[in-house]
């Protein structure tokens, strides 16, 4: 079966309709800037449509189950207990309910002076003009249609801004929750982080489900911008339930001296995309790009990295660790771009997978473009199984066999988790992560949603 | 009743038979040594005894403690009191030492139905034993053998008997590797933990362990077989002709058997 490379007519048709009909009422529609940012990405989407695997940076990802959906947008939904869902010691959380600001179910006070954090929605129509200087500036919507299509439909999402020299202790929570509805839903968000220059600050988007499965699709796409010797890190946690589709970007801009780290966390959603593009554009850049998934059932899990050196003397390091149980796909395309003013370039790849099936796939791959001459480029990446030798001796100490899994795989994935700098994510990210655990690697193979799999432990390893 | 009594083993590894038809007992408060050149299956039959999946027992029978110990998995060996001090200790990054003793000490106690002990507990047990082993408190703190030379590897090994106080303890060539000072350190480890309760069974290539942990029997294993058991004495006797003495002097009775 060939893919189509443009998306058909009619779902054309049904994209058309949608954006029409989101204009009418779309936030900042009156602002000329605005209005032509989302009618230039909308276009560029309908020249590209969908990408297909024939697309190099797709060639591992079909997104043809996206394609071929009419999704419409997601219903305004009302919760109420989002007690779960809370993460201690946050300096503040912004709740979204199916793509929209809750602000009864946000928590807002207590952050320090100098720091801004609204909804997108609100701050177009209060500050246009502080929006207008960021927003839309370094997403791609030439190069990634996702980007284009979220552009498009730039509706809300997060704003978060901290002012020149001031430190946000605790990190700021963006919890994206999406809920069952009877129809195929999108939703689009759309998050403006500015950490002006020698300011610090950490931001948490969060992706979960409530009240049951149905079809979702969250495209969302995060710029964040970094001052000079701006120190930011950003966390995404992806934990829907495995009939979500999920795509996700994240655009960093660094300015000199800036020290950004970007830490995904892949444990849930059927089909998801993490794009991580930081470019480093001012010298002496610091960029992390710490990453762990884990996938099971038929889960497909693609991080496609895209760390572009536009200026000398800056350093990246890119370490992400797969666990792929089931049937699940796994994907690590790890870009890196040196471009020629960038000399003395330090960049550094490392991708560790372990499978814990026979039918659990990986796909992973360095791409090294370097134009300029005086560069030190290192990658490297493996692929393996429960260290049958390790597992053996934990046993013989009395360990149980289960038990001895569980410590293998959390020490691999706690090579990622122990990478992250606030204590405040660390602790809660390794408790999802251990969680997690019981439903990966074979430790209770019945699961909690019920779409994975059963298998026996012959299976495992 | 004995605490080990190993009967007509024999264990194939893929196509090969390793061991040919062992018999062994070994009583509580007893300690034996297996010796026996490169190749003889003195590995292989640590391995099994500590329930290695690798090995394929197609004969025979081992009990401990009344019990059958080729029904039990590697994890039920140990909560029934039985330890293997590896040859090749495994490095485990990122599961530190101390928590990884803590949660085998646990899973034991568990099994005998005592309480777990929390880490307030474990530390001042585990603080004595590291002092016996004149072991460094940093180790400790490093994930599971990892960046370990030879010799702390082994001492983890000891250390872990130490604070576990398993009934019978299998050394699989703990000297080997070993300096002279190192080797006095493990042995007076496992010297201190000899017991009228305890039995060991000492696995080695070379004599020279066997001056600091004597034994009561000393058995030699030569291509899957024990062709001679004897006294402290016959360790001795072996440092002096050579393991090549006694294959010859035991290839008649091989013959006649098969």
């Amino acid at each position: 079966m060939r893919e189509t490379a443009v998306a058909t007519v009619e779902q054309l048709e049904t994209w058309l309709e949608n954006f029409t009909e989101f204009t009418k009422t779309a936030a900042g529609q009156k602002l000329p800037w605005l209005r032509q940012l989302r009618e230039d990405a909308f276009a560029r989407f309908c020249e590209t449509g969908f990408p297909t695997t024939r697309d190099e940076d797709w060639r591992f990802t079909s997104v043809a189950a996206i394609a071929r959906t009419a999704f419409r947008p997601a219903s305004p939904a009302k919760l109420t207990d989002l007690a779960s869902w809370r993460i201690e010691g946050v300096a503040a959380q912004l709740v979204f309910v199916n793509g929209r600001f809750a602000r009864e179910l946000s928590q807002l006070d207590g952050l320090p002076k100098g720091v801004t954090v609204a909804s997108l929605r609100e701050r177009i129509e209060s500050h246009p003009e502080e929006v207008a200087a960021h927003l839309g500036r370094y997403a791609d919507t030439q190069r990634d249609p996702f980007c284009a299509l979220n552009t498009a439909f730039i509706g809300d999402g997060a704003y978060v801004h901290v002012a020149r020299g001031v430190v946000v202790d605790a990190p700021i929570c963006l919890l994206y929750l999406s809920t069952k509805e009877d129809a195929p839903t999108m939703t689009h968000p759309r998050n403006l982080i500015v950490a002006e220059d020698q300011s610090q600050v950490a931001v948490i988007e969060d992706y979960a489900s409530v009240g049951g499965e149905s079809v979702v699709f969250s495209n969302a796409v995060t710029e964040l911008i970094a001052g000079e010797s701006t120190v930011a890190q950003h966390y995404l946690i992806e934990r829907e339930h495995l009939k979500a589709f999920n795509v996700q970007t994240l655009r960093i801009e660094q300015g000199r001296s800036a020290n950004v780290a970007s830490h995904s966390v892949l444990l849930g959603g059927g089909l998801v995309r993490n794009n991580v593009h930081p470019v480093l554009a001012g010298e002496g850049g610091e960029c992390l790009i710490n990453g762990l998934f884990m996938g099971t059932g038929r889960q497909h899990l693609d991080n496609y990295m895209h760390v572009e050196h536009a200026a000398p003397h800056c350093g990246s390091r890119q370490f992400y660790n797969g666990i792929l149980d089931g049937q699940a796909h796994g994907v690590f395309h790890g870009r890196i771009v040196v471009h020629k003013v960038a000399q003395k370039t330090d960049a550094k790849q490392t991708n560790r997978n372990l499978l814990l099936s026979d039918d659990a796939q990986i796909d992973t791959k360095p791409q090294l473009e370097i134009y300029a001459d005086d560069v030190k480029c290192t990658h490297g990446a493996t692929i393996g199984q429960i260290e049958e030798n390790a597992l053996f001796y934990l046993q013989s100490r009395g360990i149980s066999e289960l038990e001895a899994r569980k410590l293998l795989l959390m020490a691999f994935a706690e090579e990622c988790v122990d990478r992250m700098h606030s204590t405040v994510a660390r602790e809660h990210i390794a408790r999802l992560v251990g969680q997690h655990l019981l439903f990966t690697g074979g430790i209770t193979p019945q699961g909690g949603t019920g779409l994975v799999e059963e298998r026996t432990l012959e299976e495992v390893g | 009743m004995s605490l080990l009594e190993i009967r007509n083993l024999h264990v194939t590894v893929g196509e090969n038979e390793i061991l040919k038809g062992i018999d062994l007992t070994v009583n509580a408060g007893e300690v034996h040594s297996i010796m026996g050149p490169n190749g003889s299956g003195k590995s292989t039959l640590a391995q099994v005894l500590a329930r290695r999946d690798a090995y394929h027992v197609t004969e025979g029978s081992i009990l401990f403690e009344g019990k059958d110990l080729l029904e039990m998995k590697p994890e039920e060996a140990a909560c029934e009191g039985l330890f293997l001090a590896f040859q090749y200790p495994v490095e485990i990054p990122g599961i530190g030492n101390t928590y990884f003793l803590r949660s085998a000490l646990n899973a034991q106690r568990k099994h005998r139905g005592q309480d777990e002990m929390d880490a307030m507990d474990f530390l001042p047990l585990f603080r004595e034993k590291l002092k016996l082993l004149e072991m460094d408190d940093k180790l400790m703190n490093r994930s599971l053998n990892e960046g370990f030379s030879g010799g702390e590897k082994k001492r983890n090994e000891i250390l872990q008997m130490a604070v576990l106080e398993p009934k019978l303890a299998i050394l699989d060539e703990t000297d080997s590797g070993l300096d002279i000072d190192a080797l006095r350190i493990v042995a007076g480890g496992v010297n201190s933990l000899r017991s009228p309760e305890r039995a060991m069974l000492v696995v080695t290539h070379y004599q020279r362990l066997l001056n600091y942990i004597v034994p009561d029997f000393v058995h030699v294993l030569v291509d899957g077989r024990i062709v001679r058991s004897g006294g402290k004495e016959l360790a001795l006797e072996l440092e002096e002709k050579g393991y090549g003495w006694t294959e010859h002097d035991t290839r008649q009775p091989v013959g006649a058997r098969a």
